[in-house]
């Protein structure tokens, strides 16, 4: 059975299609990413999955229910970590915690159990009576990934889980999500547009731009599939006929100034390939790496860092507000 | 029983943040005191309303003046909490829309009534100076304000939660707001008698649902009183149930 199963599943604001008839399956068990630049649609794919917002047209079932007809049975099956902080500051951790199991109508023994096990497996129970205000951006991250998990939700929606977070803090919620994913055997789902975590962490990719999936496998197959070797030069006035032209060229982009080839054994033609780009400042030859997937889908490269703002920010902004 | 445990975990954490922010405590107790000493010392030192202190006579208009400003910008925080995604951590619980609505509205009048009560507190110790000749803060005329006070609050904090749910920025929510309350508070009597008001006047003063409920306060604390008691508790409490009826359709409809 498929724990997420979407069909045509179709978001438009004024013309302007964010979503656009998305069909996906995603197994029990599995870690699964979406994976796009800012404003691919992949968290507006995560509202609509959690019955946030409605879809324009299309159907979503989330745990064998559908997101239109059974938002509430949904939203019971569902645990979320959102983008943006959603704790509240003047609460302690251990506050918020309470806060949602009394929202999510657990047991009060049940609910205290679970809330020691969740603070110890993100370490902090020794922070657990301390105001969220005084926890730094990586604390706050992992409480409110503690939080999505309090009720045992049957899939996990994590939204962009490490974004603006250091690349120590980053590590250490990596190595949650999966000691978590082994640990509870639920369902995650990650929307992220670091390819570096989506790499590490995820079962299966989608590659997600203007709203529509490009590509969909594990994140080996999806390398694999480029075939061959990625040759990055950068070149004054290259002939990129004359690359397009060559049999074991499978892929010519250009980008920011920079040519990447996907080509058949690169150390067998790269004499060749050199001898018709002309003048070269600079070569570099390696194995793909999911960036490469992605430039060779969409004909673009992600932007790591974040024009939105940063998680850092997002605290900082939300720290005016009592 | 899930939504009740979802209620009062929205009333909890309300309670708990405005318990912890002293200032917001103080600053809502410190200006309706000035209004009460300087506007009522002042104009009181030269007017008397039909033999009543003036003083006497506003503290009911002061108290639905804290109400109505405290209460109605309770709403803000519903804007807050959409800056942040703290809301959607709310929205996304099983807990429905309507419940949602009942623990905000839960969290803001507790908020409000904690404050009125010290308001009554700091009166009772002014009547007892003998600042307000008149005034009646026996425990039956209490609890008869006690009454009107808390259907006023949950008629305000509603409003406030409408003009939240559908509001995008605090500034642009101060900005409405102001709109409201103003309006409402002006055309109360809460500052004047109601009797003998010019004509251009007096149909704005008799349409505002506050208006009665200043009128039923007074009828209580001072014995004097513009419409029948159970007119004031009608008129008011007919509004709250609309403002309640309005605002679970507004929370129903709230777009993140």
């Amino acid at each position: 059975m498929y724990v997420i199963e979407t069909d045509n599943l179709t978001k438009s604001y004024n013309g302007f299609t964010a979503v656009d008839k998305l069909s996906l399956k995603i197994e029990e068990g599995e870690i699964f990413g979406l994976l796009g630049p800012n404003g691919a649609g992949k968290t507006t794919t995560l509202l609509m999955l959690t019955t946030l917002i409605p879809p324009t047209s299309g159907t979503a079932k989330v745990a064998g229910l559908d997101v239109i007809k059974q938002p509430d049975k949904v939203r019971k099956a569902i645990g979320i970590v959102f983008q943006d902080p959603s704790s509240d500051e003047l609460l302690t951790g251990y506050e918020n915690l309470k806060l949602h199991g009394w929202l999510y109508d657990m047991p009060d023994d049940l609910k205290e159990a679970r809330i020691k096990e969740v603070f110890s497996l993100i370490e902090l129970t020794d922070r657990k009576d301390d105001l969220v205000k005084k926890y730094s951006g990586g604390m706050r991250r992992r409480l409110e990934l503690a939080r999505g998990l309090l009720h045992h939700p049957k899939v996990l929606f994590l939204d962009e889980p490490t974004i603006g977070l250091d690349p120590q803090s980053r590590d250490r919620i990596w190595a949650y999500i999966t000691a978590l994913a082994k640990k509870e055997n639920i369902t995650i789902i990650i929307t992220t547009h670091y390819m570096e975590e989506a790499d590490k962490l995820c079962d299966r990719l989608a590659i997600i731009d203007n709203g529509k999936i490009v590509a969909l496998d594990t994140p080996e197959k999806l390398k694999k599939e480029l075939g061959g070797d990625i040759i990055k030069l950068s070149a004054e006035r290259p002939n990129l006929e004359a690359l397009k032209s060559f049999k074991y060229v499978t892929n010519v982009s250009w980008l920011d100034g920079e040519i990447h080839l996907t080509v058949d054994d690169a150390s067998a033609h790269l004499q060749e390939v050199l001898g018709v780009v002309g003048k070269v400042s600079s070569v570099v030859v390696r194995s793909p790496t999911l960036d490469d997937v992605f430039i060779h889908y969409t004909g673009k490269a992600i932007r790591e860092g974040s024009p939105e703002g940063g998680w850092g920010d997002k605290v900082m902004h939300a720290r005016s507000g009592r | 029983m899930g939504y009740l445990k979802g209620i009062y975990a929205l009333w909890y954490r309300e309670y708990k943040v405005f318990i912890r922010e002293k200032s917001r405590v103080v600053a809502s107790i410190v200006n309706p005191i000035l209004w009460f000493l300087v506007i009522g010392g002042g104009i009181g030192s030269a007017v008397n309303i039909s033999g009543v202190n003036y003083q006497t006579f506003i503290f009911p208009g002061v108290l639905i003046q804290s109400i109505l400003f405290s209460s109605i910008f309770f709403g803000v925080y519903i804007v807050w909490d959409k800056k942040i995604d703290f809301l959607k951590e709310v929205l996304v619980s099983p807990l429905s829309r309507t419940a949602i609505f009942m623990g905000k509205i839960a969290g803001g009048a507790t908020d409000t009534l904690i404050q009125i009560i010290i308001l009554l507190a700091v009166g009772y110790a002014f009547a007892s100076a003998g600042l307000m000749p008149g005034i009646r803060l026996d425990l039956s005329n209490l609890l008869i304000s006690l009454v009107f006070i808390f259907i006023t609050i949950v008629a305000a904090v509603s409003i406030g939660l409408i003009m939240g749910s559908q509001m995008e920025s605090p500034e642009g929510f101060q900005l409405v707001s102001s709109f409201v309350i103003f309006p409402m508070f002006f055309l109360s009597g809460a500052f004047f008698p109601i009797d003998n008001l010019p004509a251009y006047l007096s149909p704005f003063v008799y349409v505002n649902p506050v208006t009665y409920s200043v009128d039923g306060i007074r009828a209580a604390m001072i014995g004097r009183s513009t419409f029948p008691i159970m007119l004031d508790f009608a008129v008011i409490t007919a509004f709250a149930a609309a403002m309640i009826l309005v605002g679970t359709q507004a929370f129903k409809k709230m777009k993140i």
